[in-house]
């Protein structure tokens, strides 16, 4: 078995059509209806999505000294919105979820495999 | 025994390695591996051979040459163990893995391989480099030389797609019934784009031979779907032709201007018959369609008796089914024979195909014929200054078929 990445990823100052309430509803309703898929399939290990980029923090060390800055990656222009952390046989098995996930969530979705501790 | 010189066991290394490759691969799981083997085998049998001459089954020779080089490089290496515990769980048919019976045909994993090799989640660069170079035997430089471009390039080209097969576990194994349409597409794709490439490259035209080769196995090892079966016809309906499309002079021969008598008569017949059980099956597809145009092309010995309402019928039909304006250029083509070159260009200028070089070759050609020599020029010049192939330029430059 291999892990997947499945992320979805929000350009930073793309305008987005606000949900109306039943919009969000059905939205809430799909990924709610994928996650239990994906729990019962024995695929499921992590998920959620984040708030905006603009809640993040970012810790760095720069000579020996922690220093903390308000935001995320400044030169970065594309943020992870979201994500799940999946198991599957091979890609096959973790682009059929992908497809699922974009179909549920209406938004390209990249799929990325973990490396082994073994092939460091 | 006839003795063997280099030249001999690289055509068996062409015919062979693809087999040799998928079989070890399906053993070890592992591409760089099997590859590195393989090619450690050729080098065993390059003396061997010269020295003992041809072994009966020279596929199964290398296939059983290289699992034993494969395995004892395992042996030496420490993470080797363990997948070599794995292997022996795998082959349960020989009580010591790696030594299956030489004389026997190796099982045939070549179609796993293709349908890796084309996952469509490597781009179509990648597909086509790693089927040349794994299922065609081709080496490393013979692949950049084919797309032009510089071997540390291929390279670099090669080895991530490897990776990425390995790291995101591309699987080894033919699709599923459900998934085999979307599959296949890029299969096809790959191998009738190895031909396109052969016609336009004067530095590898073994491409056309390698690329038939390909239809060949795929049509061998899935009898039982149409496009296959088209797509083979296709190619060899179009390399029938291929000799005569070039004339004595190094310049381009048009269809109404090419002898028949040049023409393949073998590979006309083959692709014809193969096109008629297509047509008896009737579930037609692009490929299908494409090569039955060129068996009613190849049934004409002038242009003048070429069946051009057939061909019309048959244009309609690929467009339905492959809506593209290409498709749509070449029916317009078709018509044009009918109802003559106004009908044709009003067609043509339809179609927004600005990048397209036959376009522009063919809307001189209209305009010529029309007597608008101005415009006519100033689209051969056009055609010309895109054309892939020096003899195509050439003859655009002189006017196109109003110089004959």
């Amino acid at each position: 078995m291999t892990q997947y990445l499945l992320s979805v990823h929000s350009v930073e100052g793309e305008a987005r059509d606000p949900m109306s309430k039943e919009e969000m509803r059905q939205f809430m309703e799909r990924v709610g209806v994928l996650e239990e898929e994906m729990k019962s399939a024995g695929a499921w290990l992590f998920g959620g999505a984040l708030h905006e980029a603009d809640t993040a923090t970012v810790v760095r060390v720069s000579d020996g000294e922690v220093l903390t800055t308000d935001g995320p990656f400044a030169e970065a222009k594309e943020h992870l919105g979201g994500f799940y952390i999946i198991e599957a046989n091979d890609l096959d098995a973790a682009l059929a979820w992908a497809s699922k996930t974009t179909a549920a969530v209406s938004k390209p979705i990249e799929v990325r495999p973990f490396r082994h501790v073994s092939e460091a | 025994m006839p003795r063997l010189d280099e030249a001999a066991v690289g055509q068996v290394f062409r015919e062979e390695s693809g087999r040799s490759i998928a079989a070890l691969v399906r053993a070890f799981g592992d591409i760089d591996l099997a590859e590195d083997a393989v090619q450690e085998a050729f080098a065993i049998a390059l003396r061997a051979w010269a020295r003992d001459g041809l072994p009966p089954n020279p596929g199964g020779w290398i296939t059983t040459t290289a699992r034993n080089r494969a395995i004892d490089r395992l042996r030496r290496e420490a993470r080797g163990q363990e997948l070599l515990s794995a292997v022996a769980v795998l082959t349960p048919e020989s009580d010591e893995p790696g030594l299956p019976d030489e004389t026997r045909p190796v099982q045939d994993d070549r179609l796993c391989l293709i349908f890796t090799c084309c996952h469509p989640a490597l781009s179509i660069e990648a597909q086509i480099a790693l089927t040349l170079r794994l299922l065609g035997g081709l080496s490393t430089k013979e692949v950049a030389r084919s797309f032009l471009v510089t071997e540390p390039t291929m390279a670099t080209r090669l080895a991530r797609a490897k990776r990425k097969i390995k790291a995101a576990r591309i699987p080894y194994r033919v699709p599923e019934e459900h998934e085999l349409p979307d599959r296949l597409r890029p299969v096809l794709a790959v191998v009738y784009l190895i031909y396109t490439a052969g016609q336009t490259s004067q530095a590898e035209p073994g491409l056309c031979a390698e690329a038939i080769r390909l239809a060949r196995i795929l049509a061998t090892l899935m009898p039982d779907e149409p496009e296959v079966a088209g797509l083979l016809a296709l190619l060899l309906l179009t390399e029938s032709r291929r000799a005569s499309r070039i004339r004595p002079d190094g310049t381009l021969a048009l269809l109404g201007e090419q002898d028949p008598k040049r023409w393949d008569r073998a590979l006309i017949d083959e692709g014809q018959s193969i096109v008629r059980r297509c047509l008896r099956r009737n579930q037609p597809g692009p490929y299908q369609l494409q090569a039955a145009i060129n068996a009613v092309h190849a049934d004409a010995a002038t242009l003048e008796q070429t069946d051009w309402s057939q061909i019309v019928a048959l244009y309609d039909q690929l467009l339905a089914v492959a809506p593209t304006p290409v498709v749509a250029l070449n029916r317009a083509i078709a018509i044009g024979e009918i109802q003559g070159p106004a009908a044709a260009l009003a067609l043509v200028n339809e179609l927004d195909l600005d990048n397209y070089q036959p376009f522009h070759a063919t809307r001189a050609d209209l305009l010529q014929r029309l007597g608008q020599t101005s415009e006519a020029a100033a689209a051969y010049e056009r055609a010309a200054s895109m054309a892939p192939t020096d003899a195509e330029r050439d003859f655009l430059r002189l006017g196109g078929r109003a110089s004959r």
